[in-house]
């Protein structure tokens, strides 16, 4: 499937700007951007629910702009999961295929199959009303999956549920999608679920793609700063090239070091400092232990930086502090944030 | 600010005759401490909290602030603040008025009010928008709002938070956890943090309560609860993935998979009948090429490049483990054969509790 040129102009305001994007067939294509990025008005737009002011959706050679969602084989889960409250969870996952007019045999088969990848089969007898979040979560998805569709499209479906939860569905999520039958498109304001769930990645800010292809290639190389800023968290750190340009050598462009900003994903950073590395020392803002590691929140002049390292450090508040960063890991970007180097993967 | 004592607390739902919602129990919430209560959803949690502050009064027990029985009290009467998941903001009132609510409320004198409102707002970095209508911010910045009401009043006997960073996006979490946190080092409030999220528990809490089915599983420090989890609750709940659990025998006074005798931190035997297994977090399970002290074969299951770390799943006896590397993929392909489970980073547990 192929978008080409699409904006959303809802009133005065400009939703989605220009968006041309391949989705992956039979792949995870996330859509990660903060919120208000476009990734919900895009979403409608690939269900037909919505009809693009200008740009063009084609399968193939068949042109699906403005095809109504009804004509099409697609199914669509929300951040609010929307269950019929008056079917049991049976007949709630039951009801596409119903509508579908399946043998009663396929409809019971295709029901227990669901329910016992998505563990509800305990509850197929119970009303939504009488589930947890997490269970009517995973009821609107089995009944999304019965569907069987061509396109499957979860917005946000994680957000409202339990931390661990999450987790778990990720994983399993991950999981029933391997088999490469269905195109899905998951959109997430989370950079770390995208990469837990692998796929491709198009990063969207205000209504515009940032930059799109597989998610490790996207996270290892971003084409830009605002590409770089929009798939770190912890936030990346951000630092003018001269301040590391005494100790190490930053790999050699045809731009002067004294335009060149660097970015350091918070990972990169280590509190043992060894041959060759960049050190950066500043006054400690803030530590926060996490269990297996250690947020370091440190300002030095007027920048602030954000280490992430393993293991529990208790730091005191305005101690001086030096982080060490190895050059390798470096990103360099030009006056208009254009990548210029990346580390090697 | 108070000492808030809870004397076998504990609270029914009506018509849930049967069932407790959160299980009697007695505990000391120390005056200036920031804690946090963590768990999943339908764990007591909030039940919890509400009985604090006032909102639900328990079946049974005695809820006391620095002595005082305040069970029966209304909120109002508790003299506490309380910030709530969606921001609680006066739209028409500008970012001052909203912030001096509460103290005029208490008929603070204007010059007094002036300072404590600026005090507030400087740390939360809201000085410019003082004279702002609280209407033209943003979602995050009416949350800092929320966040400064609760915090402005200093006599108050706790701030009571019930997940406030769930709506914000995780680039503006950051921001508001350190803001809190910094908060709590300068101006010494007792805080009590509700929340499922690990992460903001763990990183803004100096004492986090694990609860699950109505009951407390374990208080520790951060540190605690990832090295020493009590419950095998608290090792799976906390960390992400959570801890593995090994299934294991024992034999001739050592636990054993698949007949390899395997040293932990656990000191006692365990209780005889008892199902057995060891507990290692991801982030400390070693892999290796070659046999050794305490390691136990593998197979390779799965391996996936999550950019920030490697996680590998590996087959060990009857049980599916993962180990979380910093080191690139290509590292954990090359000839992964053995398992290492550092002594002292792993523990014996017998049934649900480990063993000491």
């Amino acid at each position: 499937m192929r978008l080409s040129g699409i904006s959303y102009r809802a009133g005065s305001e400009l939703w989605l700007r220009d968006v041309d994007l391949s989705l992956a067939e039979g792949g995870i294509n996330v859509l990660l951007g903060a919120t208000l990025a476009g990734k919900t008005t895009l979403l409608r737009i690939l269900a037909g629910l919505d009809r693009p002011s200008t740009g063009s959706i084609r399968k193939g050679e068949s042109d699906l702009t403005g095809i109504a969602v009804r004509q099409r084989n697609v199914a669509m889960v929300y951040q609010q999961f929307i269950n019929y409250p008056s079917l049991t969870v049976y007949e709630n996952i039951a009801s596409p295929l119903r509508v579908a007019r399946k043998p009663a045999a396929h409809i019971e088969a295709r029901v227990a199959q669901l329910a016992a990848t998505l563990r509800l089969t305990p509850f197929l007898a119970r009303y939504p009303a009488e589930l947890s979040g997490g269970q009517q979560q995973r009821t609107a998805l089995a009944r999304a999956l019965a569907k069987d569709a061509e396109l499957l499209l979860l917005d946000e479906p994680l957000i409202n549920l339990d931390y661990k939860l999450r987790e778990e569905l990720r994983a399993e999520l991950k999981q029933l999608f391997a088999d490469g039958h269905t195109t899905v498109v998951y959109a997430t304001t989370e950079p770390l679920e995208a990469l837990q769930l692998g796929g491709h990645t198009t990063l969207l800010a205000e209504g515009r793609v940032l930059q799109s292809g597989p998610t490790l290639e996207v996270f290892r190389r971003p084409a830009t700063l605002e590409a770089a800023r929009a798939f770190s968290d912890p936030p990346l750190n951000v630092i003018p090239a001269g301040m590391l340009a005494d100790s190490v050598r930053i790999p050699a462009t045809r731009t002067p070091a004294s335009e060149i900003v660097l970015g350091i994903r918070a990972h990169e950073f280590s509190l043992a400092g060894a041959p060759g590395r960049a050190a950066l020392s500043g006054k400690v803002e803030l530590a926060e232990i996490s269990g297996s590691e250690t947020f370091i929140h440190l300002a030095r002049d007027d920048v602030r930086l954000v280490a992430q390292v393993p293991g529990v450090h208790d730091l005191a508040l305005n101690q001086l502090c030096t982080l060490y960063v190895r050059p390798a890991s470096l990103y360099g970007f030009d006056r208009d944030g254009r990548l210029l180097f990346a580390p090697e993967s | 600010m108070a000492r808030i004592d809870l004397e076998d607390v504990g609270h029914r739902y009506a018509g849930a005759t049967d069932s407790w919602a959160l299980r009697p129990l007695t505990m000391t919430w120390n005056d200036g401490g920031a804690y946090a209560l963590l768990g999943p959803s339908g764990c007591g949690k909030t039940t919890l909290l509400n009985i604090i502050s006032g909102l639900i009064t328990p079946t049974r027990g005695k809820v006391s602030f620095d002595g005082r029985d305040v069970t029966a009290l209304a909120p109002e009467a508790r003299n506490i603040a309380q910030v709530f998941q969606f921001p609680v903001v006066y739209d028409t009132m500008t970012v001052f008025d909203n912030l001096a609510f509460p103290l005029r409320n208490r008929g603070w004198d204007a010059t007094r009010l002036r300072r404590r409102v600026e005090e507030v707002a400087d740390i939360l970095e809201l000085r410019a928008d003082l004279a702002r209508r609280a209407r033209a911010l943003s979602a995050d910045q009416k949350q800092k709002i929320s966040l400064g009401r609760g915090l402005v009043r200093p006599d108050v006997a706790a701030v009571l938070f019930d997940e406030p960073l769930t709506v914000i996006d995780p680039h503006l979490k950051w921001l508001l956890r350190r803001k809190l946190k910094q908060i709590h080092q300068q101006l010494q409030l007792s805080l009590l943090y509700v929340t499922h999220d690990q992460t903001e528990a763990l990183t803004f809490a100096d004492q986090v309560v694990v609860m699950s089915e109505g009951e407390i599983v374990q208080v520790g420090t951060p540190q605690q609860l990832f090295e020493t989890p009590a419950h095998r609750f608290v090792g799976h709940f906390i960390g992400s993935p959570g801890m593995n659990f090994l299934a294991c025998e024992w034999s001739a006074g050592a636990a054993t998979i698949g007949g390899v005798r395997l040293q932990t931190s656990s000191a006692r035997e365990p209780p005889s009948g008892a199902a057995l297994s060891i507990g290692v977090r991801p982030e400390y399970l070693e892999l290796a090429p070659a046999p050794g002290p305490n390691r136990v074969p593998v197979r390779v299951a799965a391996i996936q490049d999550q950019g920030i770390h490697t996680m590998v799943q590996v087959e060990i006896g009857a049980s599916l483990a993962w180990a979380k590397l910093r080191s690139p993929a290509s590292a954990a392909r090359s000839a992964t054969t053995f398992a290492h489970l550092p002594p002292q980073r792993c523990a014996l547990y017998a049934d649900e509790r480990r063993v000491p």
